[in-house]
């Protein structure tokens, strides 16, 4: 009895100190100067919680535990250390499914088991369970978006219809094992393979271009998810840690579609996101080309560079080739800085990611408002791979699905260098009006092969 | 812990992430919502629980999915977040690393072969 007390006593005590360390992490996480120490103490917490759980009362299958924990680890260490920077986007929409498809799995166990008490237990089981289940399965579509494996956005007439009505007989089941009316295998059974396919059709409509701000509300779901069951457990550490995430999630998410100029019903339900064809259009005067040694010259003789790096330099891995270019240009004594957009490439900061990867200070690294009045003094603004950020027709053009959006003012320097694949439109099939300015020469290629070409230019400059 | 205690912890919780995160520079938002993604793989102790309570083989079943998918959403999300942050640096600590020679060693081959050379062009005089 005593024993049974003090484990109890240890437990709770280690969930406080998990729960500290995970909300310090996260503050420390705020400061790049601070944000690697932040991870480090989250882990701690981590590995307290984890290992004091073995000491729960009343415990068996040990010799299940193990094995999955050791499987489930091992290949997400495995995939998380080899995956490359570029693809870490789908990486997190992969880990926070397997999150969400965990908080769902606590529902079921829970619910088949019928060990839930109390109308106010199940209905947050059921509640953490729907969510987590369409977490899963939503991410998974994510997932499978950003890797290339979805290619297609499929959508049809009548699709919210369909999403609503699985929601609503989901909603129908839930209610019926929430308020103990109906429990058996069947109904439960049910409502958790509903949730999943309301993942599914919910997430399939949605373009590439939005699934950044389609991975943090899952983020921020998986979070809700974890700590309802938390509720369901009476486990302070899932409900902290849960609710925190949560309520983080959400305001990211929000922060997210705001830089994006949209509103989170938007980008849920317009179906926007990877077609914008209507949108495409008339833009008046002609792309011109221009010889990466002239490009060179260009730029090894001007004052002040500002290099605008979207998702095409992320493809092309031209992080590193840009980053010597660079220094070529600040050893010339050229004023240079990089001029980040919150959504370039697939998501907020994803850009510095990869910058930070090639070794690029973060002071040479200004967001779009630090920045935006600097472009007029720019003499070259080098765009790597960017094109909807950088389109002026954001603040002129009110049929154009990107209208309103904060873009960078690459078209007020006084010369614009576009490093491009390709005369195609960007990921949004939106024509972008910079491309077509006096003042914008286009350089073909890709990003990693036209960044050598450039450094070869200047260095013959000498 | 009581249903109201219950309601306090999750109020006050989710006025601390908003807070937390709402000094975030837009340069952090990509590894803070990894990082977070991490902090929710605090789902594993649940999964653990529910697992060690499971009878029949179906909850078994269940329950050991449960562990494997907290698991990796916990060490993936780990592993990713602290390869991001790792990366962060500032001039004068880049300047500092240059000189050495302390670079990031688990870097791939042809990423170890950039920095390299954009060590060696760092170290030409200014």
């Amino acid at each position: 009895m005593l024993a049974g007390i003090s484990a109890d006593l240890a437990i709770q005590a280690s969930y406080f100190v998990t729960a500290v360390l995970f909300i310090m992490g996260l503050k420390r996480m705020s400061s790049p100067v601070t944000a690697r120490s932040g991870i480090l103490w989250a882990g701690a917490g981590m590995l307290v919680a984890t290992l004091i759980t073995f000491l729960y009362p009343g415990m068996s299958n040990y010799g299940l535990m193990l094995p999955a924990m050791l499987v489930g680890a091992v290949l997400a260490w495995w995939s998380g250390k080899r995956v490359a920077m570029t693809n870490i986007p789908q990486m997190i929409a992969l880990y926070n499914g397997m999150g969400g498809g965990a908080a769902a799995a606590i529902a079921a166990v829970e619910l088949y088991r019928g060990g839930t008490e109390g109308y106010a237990s199940t209905t947050l089981a059921v509640a953490g369970g729907i969510i987590g289940a369409v977490s899963f399965s939503g991410s998974a579509i994510a997932f499978g978006k950003l890797q290339g494996l979805i290619t297609r956005s499929i959508r049809f007439r009548g699709q919210q219809f369909l999403n609503l009505l699985l929601l609503a007989v989901a909603l129908v089941l839930g209610a019926l094992v929430a308020a103990h009316f109906n429990t058996s295998l069947g109904v439960v059974t049910g409502f958790f393979v509903l949730a999943l396919v309301l993942g599914l059709t919910m997430t399939l409509p949605i373009g590439g271009a939005d699934m950044p701000v389609v991975i943090s509300l899952y983020n921020a779901l998986t979070g809700l998810a974890v700590a309802l069951e938390g509720f369901v457990l009476n486990n302070a550490a899932m409900i902290i840690a849960g609710t925190v995430v949560g309520s983080a999630g959400t305001l990211l998410t929000q922060l997210m579609a705001k830089a994006m100029n949209r509103s989170l019903g938007n980008v849920l339900f317009s179906g926007f996101g990877d077609t914008g064809g209507a949108a495409t259009g008339e833009v008046g005067g002609s792309l011109k080309p221009i010889e990466a040694s002239d490009a060179g010259v260009m730029m090894a003789f001007a004052q002040k560079v500002i290099v605008v790096p979207g998702y095409g330099m992320a493809v092309a891995q031209a992080q590193h080739k840009v980053w010597e270019l660079s220094q070529l240009l600040i050893d010339r004594g050229v004023q240079l800085r990089f001029a980040i957009h919150p959504v370039a490439g697939r998501m907020p900061g994803h850009m510095n990611v990869l910058l930070a990867e090639a070794g690029v200070p973060y002071d040479l690294i200004s967001d779009l408002d630090e920045i935006n009045a600097e472009f007029e003094t720019a003499d070259v603004a080098l765009i790597i791979g960017a094109n909807d950020v950088v389109n002026p027709v954001a603040r002129t053009d009110k049929s154009s699905p990107i209208y309103g959006m904060p873009i960078l003012n690459a078209d007020k320097a006084k010369n614009v260098i576009v490093i491009k694949r390709g005369q195609g439109a960007g990921f949004s099939g939106i024509e972008n009006a910079l491309f077509y300015l006096d003042n914008t020469r286009m350089l073909y290629g890709d990003a990693q092969k036209a960044a050598a070409e450039l450094i070869q230019a200047i260095k013959a400059v000498g | 812990m009581t249903g109201m205690v219950a309601l306090y912890i999750f109020m006050l919780a989710a006025f601390t992430g908003y807070e937390v995160i709402s000094r975030v520079p837009v340069i952090l938002h990509t590894p803070l919502m990894s990082g977070s993604n991490f902090v929710h793989g605090i789902v594993l102790v649940g999964a653990m629980v529910a697992l060690g309570g499971a009878h029949t083989p179906l909850e078994k079943t269940i329950g050991f999915i449960g562990v494997l998918l907290a698991a990796g959403n916990a060490v993936g999300g780990y592993v990713v977040t602290e390869r991001m942050l790792e990366m962060f640096k500032s001039s004068g600590r880049a300047a500092q690393e240059r000189r050495a020679h302390g670079q990031d060693a688990r870097a791939g081959s042809a990423a170890r072969d950039d920095q390299e050379r954009a060590r060696t062009a760092g170290k030409r005089p200014h």
